[in-house]
């Protein structure tokens, strides 16, 4: 299932590309952008099918209900803006009108995460995944590299009600063989088996999880290694089972600790398997500016300061 | 037409005092209104999804949710649904939610509102989807003169004129009052009619109880090819005098007392 092709690919162009073949198979299918359509690669729908795309402007809340009409009225509604302002600004709109109303709108957010960059905290969304998460009815996803965008966005097309699926600005390292990996939403994935430690991932941090792994692999600490790409429902299954045979488990998330995956795994763990757990993301805090990989480190988050953080937490007895 | 209404009157008195709560105030100040869309402009199947014409149905999108009691009463009078269904608004298990939700599966009832300042949106949203499809009917959205306050109006204001709807018809229920007393003391909206024509609507104003001048403004909007806003101007809690211009009845239940007096006024 993973690849030995480590090949650097965009997911906002994959996304954009993934629309346009959606786009010819499906008319029903349309598009929504808040001004950002060039970022978030709407735009590669926008030049094909100019009549199923509309630009909303500078007016996300706008976006989102507009986006509730359309679906409203059997279409499926893809809007995209980024991270930052998909969700905070219209969490009114997204719960009130989208997710009461089960709409069929897919939100596909890029910019998740601190990895936007040079342009800061305002524009660093840390607490999309647990805006959303509280949400009732609305599916959460977060791809991990180019091939499980695709196949993610082609779920999201052909599967009913209300998702926020989150697409980080940075380019991802292939993961996944395309030709053999099958994205199924009912089941997390286990891609290294381990005994010493449980770790919980997904987005582009799990290319980060699996290369401090192969380090601690090393030193002989052997973990037990699950995607969670869907963060919400959470299938305990695999996370339970991994627990209770390693009992301990890191989540490392490119996310606040508050209220996203690391969340999710503890209350999924304190009702079915408790054990030690320690969350791995940007702490109550703010972001900054900053080159990709010097945040990366700083948050504590690239493969090398994930390998130090969890040696250090085995040595806790 | 007033007979009619005086039922309606006395539907919503009656639900919001049954159920010790809800808001008469704005909903006795749009139900003028929704009784004329009902009974002489919108073209809506009783039968509602099991009528063969349902996806060519006019639609209406109450935006101030608040006054749903007057949407509920108006459709269950016009026999969307069973008209004692009317006793079970806000009660646990009720179709009749205290905002109409698109969950409650009830006839008549399009998408969920109560969260004020989104109906206008979801409505240019069926809108371009009903042009998309190339669908001739009409899309209706009732607004609070103080929802008018909400920001996220004035992007969709925006939206709709960029994208050149003629088949969406904006009415305002403008009955000067919101909780916290009169709109022009809380937030003034005025000039609401020249803002509205800076964003590109034609306007209408009307005395939103004069049925003449709500049916022949409907009726010129639904045929015009120009975005339309009808301001409706209103009373708060018209029917009954104590109620009528007082903001305090805007979200508060008739006791038995007031709920006799109300309806000795309407009978």
């Amino acid at each position: 299932m993973l690849t030995k092709n480590t090949e650097i690919k965009s997911p906002r162009n994959t996304y954009g590309d993934t629309l346009v073949e959606l786009g010819t198979k499906n008319p029903n299918i349309v598009v929504l952008d808040a001004d950002l359509s060039c970022s978030t690669q709407t735009v590669k729908f926008k030049k094909v099918f100019p009549e199923r795309f509309f630009n909303c402007g500078i007016a996300e809340q706008d976006m989102m209900t507009t986006a509730a009409g359309l679906a409203y009225c059997g279409k499926i509604v893809f809007a995209s803006t980024f991270a930052m302002f998909a969700t905070a600004r219209c969490l009114d709109q997204i719960r009130n009108t989208i997710c009461y109303s089960k709409l069929n709108v897919k939100i596909v957010a890029t910019h998740g995460g601190i990895t936007v960059g040079e342009d800061g905290a305002s524009h660093q969304a840390l607490e999309d995944i647990s805006f959303m998460r509280s949400i009732p009815d609305i599916k959460v996803i977060v791809p991990a590299d180019c091939s499980e965008v695709k196949q993610v966005i082609e779920y999201a097309a052909n599967t009913p009600g209300p998702m926020y699926i989150r697409i980080p600005r940075t380019n991802l390292t292939n993961i996944f063989d395309e030709n053999k990996y099958k994205f199924n939403p009912e089941t997390p994935l286990k891609l290294k088996d381990g005994k010493d430690l449980t770790i919980v991932s997904n987005g582009e941090t799990l290319i980060e999880v699996l290369n401090a792994a192969e380090k601690l692999k090393e030193v002989g600490i052997e973990a037990d290694i699950l995607h969670y790409p869907v963060v919400k429902p959470f299938h305990h299954n695999l996370l339970k089972e991994s627990a209770i045979k390693t009992k301990k488990v890191v989540v490392v998330e490119n996310h606040s600790v508050i209220g996203g995956l690391g969340s999710a795994v503890c209350e999924s763990l304190c009702q079915y398997a408790p054990s030690k757990v320690y969350r791995i993301g940007t702490k109550d805090t703010f972001g900054q500016s900053g080159e990709q990989r010097e945040l990366m480190d700083f948050y504590g988050l690239s493969d090398k300061k994930l390998y130090e953080k969890i040696l250090k937490f085995m040595d806790v007895k | 037409m007033k007979t009619f209404t005086n039922k309606l009157r006395c539907d919503i008195l009656k639900m919001i005092h049954n159920a010790k709560s809800g808001h008469p105030g704005g909903a006795l100040s749009c139900v003028d209104i929704l009784a004329v869309l009902y009974k002489k402009v919108l073209n809506i199947p009783k039968d509602w999804d099991k009528s063969p014409d349902f996806n060519t149905r006019d639609r209406f999108i109450l935006s101030k949710g608040h006054a749903s009691t007057a949407l509920y009463a108006v459709l269950a009078n016009c026999g969307f649904f069973d008209i004692n269904l009317l006793n079970g608004f806000r009660i646990l298990g009720s179709k009749l939610q205290g905002h109409p939700s698109s969950r409650a599966n009830l006839a008549g009832v399009e998408v969920s509102t109560g969260s004020l300042g989104q109906g206008l949106s979801i409505a240019v949203g069926i809108a371009l989807a009903l042009r998309l499809d190339n669908i001739n009917s009409k899309v209706f959205v009732l607004l609070g003169d103080g929802e008018m306050q909400e920001g996220s109006v004035w992007e969709s204001l925006m939206n709709a004129n960029h994208q050149k709807l003629d088949n969406l018809v904006i009415i305002i229920d403008k009955n000067h009052l919101q909780i916290d007393g009169a709109t022009d003391e809380v937030k003034t909206l005025e000039p609401l009619d020249k803002k509205l024509e800076a964003f590109g609507f034609k306007t209408v104003q009307i005395d939103g109880h004069n049925y003449n001048e709500i049916e022949k403004a409907l009726i010129e909007a639904k045929k015009s090819k120009k975005l339309t806003a009808i301001i409706a101007n209103t009373i708060k809690g018209k029917g009954v005098s104590f109620m009528e211009n007082n903001a305090s009845w805007h979200g508060k239940a008739p006791n038995d007392e007031q709920l006799k007096a109300a309806l000795e006024e309407l009978c």
